[in-house]
């Protein structure tokens, strides 16, 4: 069975490190805050200035000076910070953010990311996503393996306009996780019940295969 | 100390004109200067250049000023969640500068602190890059960013003094800061306004030297873009 939105996020959640400062990008990378290990602290950054992000609020309690980069209400938890956005990317640039996971249109072999406009279709600009990609020193792309098309989103080159250059090196999509290596992408693992044979159909580029692929584990 | 309050609105607008460059601060609709941009959006002037991190939304923010056509050229970081925008945009109306959010941040900054142009890896071989210059530093590949200025920036905090000293709220600060530095007549609303003196100057974000006009903005809607909360178990 392919994954879940839900269970893209548990499995990337798996990658997360102790003690680390750790971005989440609009869509599926947000539900990765809900399945943080057990022993795992981490503190989510929020690009509009926040570290420390907390929760959702609870009906009542939302705050208009409280947003997240996704414009959506949060809390804040002990320890939180707030700051201007010339700090916050100084928090990016810098490389004093560890983890970076965000959604993607298209990711290549090389590690090119496509996520922010559709030529004549959709140009909603590209955020804060070319800063991210640009500094952050390890960056999972969380995403339907397919669009709606049912067209591969893992491609040799990406023919969208690019938001970063050489910069993933994880993906984690409903059917399998990817690494990104010099020589392309190794399949790591497969979705449970989901065969190496269906990956490579639904997968434009070609994958390095060198042992027996496992499956997710969610224990 | 030098005394910046206005007495309104319409004094804090005066010397605005037509082919402006404006900064406008917030992000989203959080922290966006409301009174100035209900003021802005009633007086006949066109041809604005506004710099600001988003657009607003059809009905508010900067969306006011984009329904009457007032603004020229946008330079902002992302432009979704407006239709009236995309529709300028798309027939060509509407000249739009796409600009990484950090750089823009880092832009605004740099403009107000005298930095005329930097490096930064943010946009190398995209879009972004075209016609800047590229330099290797630390084997990474930078292009050239300059600074950016703006006849009036337009700013909001939580509370200021007389003296122009501002302490911002939550994520509402965003660009604000930035902002208030690369004006070169910056006026700041704030939704309470104090003598000099009574704020710990410990505290203060923005320094009153960034700031040429406040006044204590008349009322605030601040309008929530995307409500979202949790149950209770």
């Amino acid at each position: 069975m392919a994954l879940t939105k839900q269970e893209i996020a548990k499995r990337i959640a798996q990658e997360l490190k102790h003690n680390t400062y750790v971005n989440l990008g609009i869509g599926i990378p947000t539900l990765v805050a809900n399945y943080i290990p057990k022993g795992i602290d981490v503190e989510f950054q929020s690009e509009n200035g926040v570290l420390g992000m907390g929760p959702f609020p609870f009906e009542g309690e939302e705050d208009p000076d409280l947003i997240n980069a996704g414009k959506q209400t949060i809390t804040t938890l002990d320890g939180a910070v707030l700051f201007d956005s010339a700090t916050s990317f100084a928090m990016i640039r810098g490389q004093h953010v560890q983890l970076t996971v965000l959604g993607a249109m298209e990711v290549s072999e090389n590690g090119d990311i496509a996520n922010w406009k559709i030529p004549g279709k959709m140009v909603k600009g590209m955020g804060g996503a070319m800063d991210l990609v640009a500094s952050a020193d390890n960056i999972i792309v969380a995403m339907m393996h397919t669009n709606r098309q049912g067209e591969s989103k893992i491609l040799k080159r990406c023919t969208l306009p690019i938001t970063g250059v050489n910069c993933v090196k994880k993906i984690v999509t409903n059917l399998a996780v990817l690494e990104v290596t010099q020589n392309g992408f190794k399949l790591l693992e497969r979705a449970p019940g989901v065969s190496i044979e269906e990956i490579k159909t639904a997968t434009e580029a070609d994958l390095i295969i060198d042992h027996k692929i496992p499956e997710m584990n969610f224990n | 100390m030098i005394n910046k309050v206005v007495k309104n609105i319409e004094e804090a607008l005066s010397g605005v004109e037509s082919n402006m460059t404006f900064m406008v601060g917030g992000f989203g609709l959080s922290g966006i200067p409301e009174n100035a941009i209900a003021a802005l959006s009633k007086k006949d002037i066109f041809g604005l250049t506004c710099i600001s991190n988003n657009a607003g939304v059809d009905d508010f923010g900067l969306g006011l000023l984009l329904k009457r056509k007032q603004i020229k050229k946008m330079i902002s970081s992302y432009v979704g969640e407006n239709a009236e925008f995309e529709r300028q945009m798309l027939s060509g109306e509407l000249e739009v500068d796409l600009i990484p959010q950090g750089s823009l941040a880092e832009r605004c900054r740099a403009g107000g602190a005298g930095v005329p142009a930097f490096f930064t890896p943010a946009g190398y071989g995209t879009e972004v890059e075209e016609g800047k210059e590229v330099r290797e530093y630390n084997g990474k590949p930078h292009i050239l960013e300059s600074a950016l200025t703006a006849d009036f920036a337009f700013v909001k905090a939580w509370k200021g003094d007389t003296a122009g000293n501002l302490i911002f709220k939550g994520t509402a600060r965003n660009f604000n800061p930035l902002m208030a530095m690369a004006g070169k007549v910056t006026v700041a609303e704030v939704e309470e306004l104090v003598e000099a003196g009574e704020l710990d100057p410990n505290q203060i974000h923005t320094p009153g030297i960034f700031v040429q006009r406040i006044l204590q903005g008349e009322k605030y809607e601040k309008r929530i873009e995307k409500r979202t909360v949790r149950t209770k178990e």
